[in-house]
């Protein structure tokens, strides 16, 4: 006799809770409802991310690293579930070593961002990297899976909190990633992740007075308008890739403040 | 009596001294009647065929006659920069690129107090400053980014730094051939080919400068001016063939302009408004920190986008910082640019004369208390008495919009925690000051005040090394330093990966 299998809600992530969409609607994507989220939800997301941003931005970097790595070490373990949403095992291990490469960034991007500056006149001068805030994704279509990792580890490891629109096409894995997030120990609200259809939430994203910068990496024929938006706050534009891994796309989404102080006895 | 009773009781009176006029020789300076544009090398008359009249701003004396770019006008300009840029300036060696800044570094100082002189002049900041500020940095600023155009490899590891092409760059007229400096020195260094709009009301350095890229025997198109009021700026944005836009200016016009270039992949960088908190703790030395609330605010005429401009004062000493600061500016001197003993300038425009006007009209309505030290203004040209608002609420339009003048408005705090709070209060992040003898204290401040520039204990520093910028509404990207040359750099080739 076969067992019928209890199957999951699949919901929002945001603030570290899983609601679902407050506007009540489901979209069906792979094979399942999916929660469509609103352009409340995407307030409520921003919300929840600026709240998170002052303990994470405050935690020590050595801190914020073993939080990423401790994400890598969930997912490793959701291997089989993952896999199953996403293009494969390959797409898999491929994220989470991301996170691995990013949370060894964690206490050394400010060592190779920063400088100290030699100014002429007697002054202790140096220039370091600060979070910028909090920071909007468009997740790429395709790869679902490492392609938001490959958005979102960046921007976390500097100290930002997060508002991800999950793949349109392929949400599920998002959202066994937010499972994943829950599990570890990135505080809620860190990062907040919404299904939903992108050119229906992705301008409320750009236009939010309250969102410091945003990465157009999924976002397709939508980037003028998205871009023309977010002049309304001078947000930080990034048009991101799914491929890229670097620390110059930690540095995208830093700020870089610079201290004075006269030298003298 | 206190012991500031007293001493002010001993003071020297300085409303009672006079000091004979030191005026620096104008005559250095040899103004042309009429000046055309700065295109492929050469001045041309505009085919727009229009003139317009650039002015002193301390006598309303006409100068000269300055051309208006047309698009037709910017077009060309736009052209002579891409020609410049593929035959021959991003294929030259970066070491030769070098020798070319090196050499206007070099000029620029050998011919300083006649810049100085026509800066003060058409632009009415005091002659001390251009002197000693506005001149020595552009200098400098060339000086440093010459070094670079042969290091770029080493400044961003794993990447081979490649130049974007041709950079438009608009500057306003507050510091006209700093910004200018600012603008084409790291551009230069990164192989890239020029566009330049000086400010409406300050043409003539940059005009100037034309002259030193003569004598430095720049190549031709390499550096194009191109003279007029924001309809020129509006058409060096919008030109197809310009790979990257710089900009220093209003947050409103930066904010059109990051509008105007959506979805177009040009690059951009912003150099936006500010609504500095000045911030002093009670344990400051407190007549430096007056030296340095007069210094952030009174600098330049406050025309300054980093000034200080909203005072935070920690409640227990606000009596004694306020009765300080006031007495300070009974001895500013307000008056001719050109006079070496002038603190305080000419106000750059009429226009910028009655916005500032404007928003202290506003300051008093709303109920704040003004104070003005009393001050004998010339008659023509356009002045402003250094003014203090103090019983200022953080609601107050003086308390929120930039002023670019020299109106300081005063609000006070209790804790570290509720100046922060205060200091962070508004849609800009260009610059912050701290005062606190208390070293811990300034560092936590200045890792909380959201703010590109903190200056502690100090305030209004510059220099070619230190990258200047800001965070949230003061716009992106940073000018100075090894991180004022990303801006002008394609790092996207010869990617490796981790």
């Amino acid at each position: 006799m076969t067992r019928l299998p209890v199957r999951k809600t699949y919901k929002l992530f945001v603030g570290g809770d899983f609601p679902r969409s407050e506007s009540g609607r489901t979209y069906e994507a792979q094979g399942q409802n999916v929660a469509r989220a609103s352009r409340k939800d995407v307030r409520d997301a921003v919300r929840a991310a600026r709240g998170a941003f002052g303990k994470w931005r405050g935690m020590t970097a050595y801190n914020r690293g073993q939080v990423l790595y401790r994400i890598a070490e969930m997912m490793e373990s959701r291997k089989e579930e993952l896999a199953e949403f996403s293009s494969g095992r390959k797409e898999i291990e491929t994220a989470v070593d991301r996170w691995v490469w990013y949370a060894g960034w964690a206490d050394k991007y400010a060592q190779v961002l920063g400088t100290s500056n030699p100014v002429a006149a007697p002054y202790f001068n140096f220039t370091i990297p600060e979070p910028t805030g909090v920071v909007g994704i468009v997740a790429p279509e395709e790869p679902a899976l490492d392609g938001l990792v490959g958005r979102l580890a960046p921007v976390i490891v500097g100290g930002n909190t997060a508002v991800v629109l999950a793949s349109e096409s392929s949400p599920l894995a998002a959202i066994e990633l937010a499972e994943a997030l829950a599990t570890s120990d990135v505080p809620g609200g860190v990062v907040n992740i919404l299904t939903g259809f992108k050119a229906e939430l992705a301008p409320w994203l750009a236009g939010h007075m309250d969102v410091n910068a945003i990465d157009v990496a999924g976002a397709d024929g939508e980037i003028p308008e998205l871009e023309r938006l977010a002049a309304e706050n001078v947000k930080r534009v990034v048009r991101g890739r799914a491929d890229r891994q670097s620390p110059y796309e930690i540095a995208a989404f830093l700020e870089l403040k610079t201290v004075w102080h006269p030298i003298g006895v | 009596m206190t012991d500031l009773e007293r001493r002010q009781d001993r003071a020297p009176v300085p409303s009672g001294w006079d000091y004979a006029p030191a005026p620096e020789a104008r005559d250095i300076v040899t103004l042309e009647e009429r000046y055309g544009l700065y295109i492929g090398g050469e001045l041309v008359e505009p085919k727009s065929g229009e003139y317009f009249p650039t002015v002193s701003p301390a006598s309303e004396e006409v100068l000269a006659e300055v051309g208006q770019a047309g698009p037709e006008d910017v077009d060309l300009a736009v052209q002579a920069a891409r020609d410049a840029y593929d035959n021959g300036w991003s294929a030259i060696s970066p070491a030769e690129r070098a020798k070319y800044l090196f050499r206007i570094a070099r000029i620029l100082q050998e011919r300083s107090r006649e810049f100085a002189v026509l800066e003060s002049l058409n632009g009415g900041k005091p002659i001390k400053e251009s002197r000693d500020v506005d001149l020595p940095l552009a200098a400098a600023h060339f000086f440093y980014y010459a070094g670079w155009a042969d290091k770029l490899e080493y400044a961003f590891p794993h990447r081979r730094p490649r130049s974007v092409g041709v950079a438009g760059q608009i500057i306003p007229w507050n510091f006209p051939l700093l910004m200018l400096a600012w603008k084409i020195a790291p551009a230069l260094a990164g192989g890239n080919t020029v566009v330049l709009k000086p400010a409406e009301t300050t043409p003539l350095s940059a005009l100037l400068f034309a002259d030193v890229l003569r004598q430095a025997e720049l190549p031709p198109g390499v550096v194009n001016i191109v003279t007029g009021d924001g309809r020129a700026g509006a058409e060096l944005v919008k030109h197809p063939d310009v790979d990257k836009i710089a900009f220093t200016g209003s947050t409103e016009v930066g904010k059109a302009i990051q509008r105007e270039l959506a979805g177009t992949g040009k690059r951009l960088t912003l150099e936006l408004g500010g609504k500095a908190a000045n911030i002093i703790f009670d344990d400051a030395a407190l007549d430096q920190a007056v030296e340095g609330i007069v210094n952030g605010i009174y600098f330049n005429q406050g025309h300054v986008c980093c000034a200080g401009s909203r005072l935070l004062v920690q409640e227990s000493i606000y009596e004694p910082v306020i009765e300080k600061l006031k007495r300070r500016l009974t001895t500013l001197r307000v008056g001719d640019p050109l006079d070496k003993n002038t603190d305080v300038g000419a106000i750059n425009s009429k226009q910028q004369l009655e916005k500032i006007e404007e928003l202290v009209r506003s300051g008093e309505e709303e109920g704040a208390d003004i104070y003005q030290p009393p001050c004998r203004l010339p008659e023509k040209g356009w002045w402003f008495v250094p003014t203090v608002f103090t019983n200022v609420a953080q609601s107050y339009r003086i308390a929120q919009e930039e002023i670019f003048g020299p109106v300081l408005s005063v609000l006070t705090f209790r804790t570290p925690d509720e100046a922060v709070e205060k200091a962070n209060n508004t849609p800009y992040g260009l610059s912050a000051g701290v005062w606190t003898e208390k070293g811990s204290r300034i560092l936590s401040m200045a890792s909380r005040l959201e703010a590109g520039v903190v200056w502690a204990n100090t305030y209004n520093r510059f220099d070619p090394t230190s990258p200047f910028g800001g965070y949230k509404e003061s716009g992106f990207g940073r000018e100075g330093g090894l991180h004022g040359l990303e801006p002008y750099l394609d790092l996207e080739e010869s990617e490796v990966r981790g």
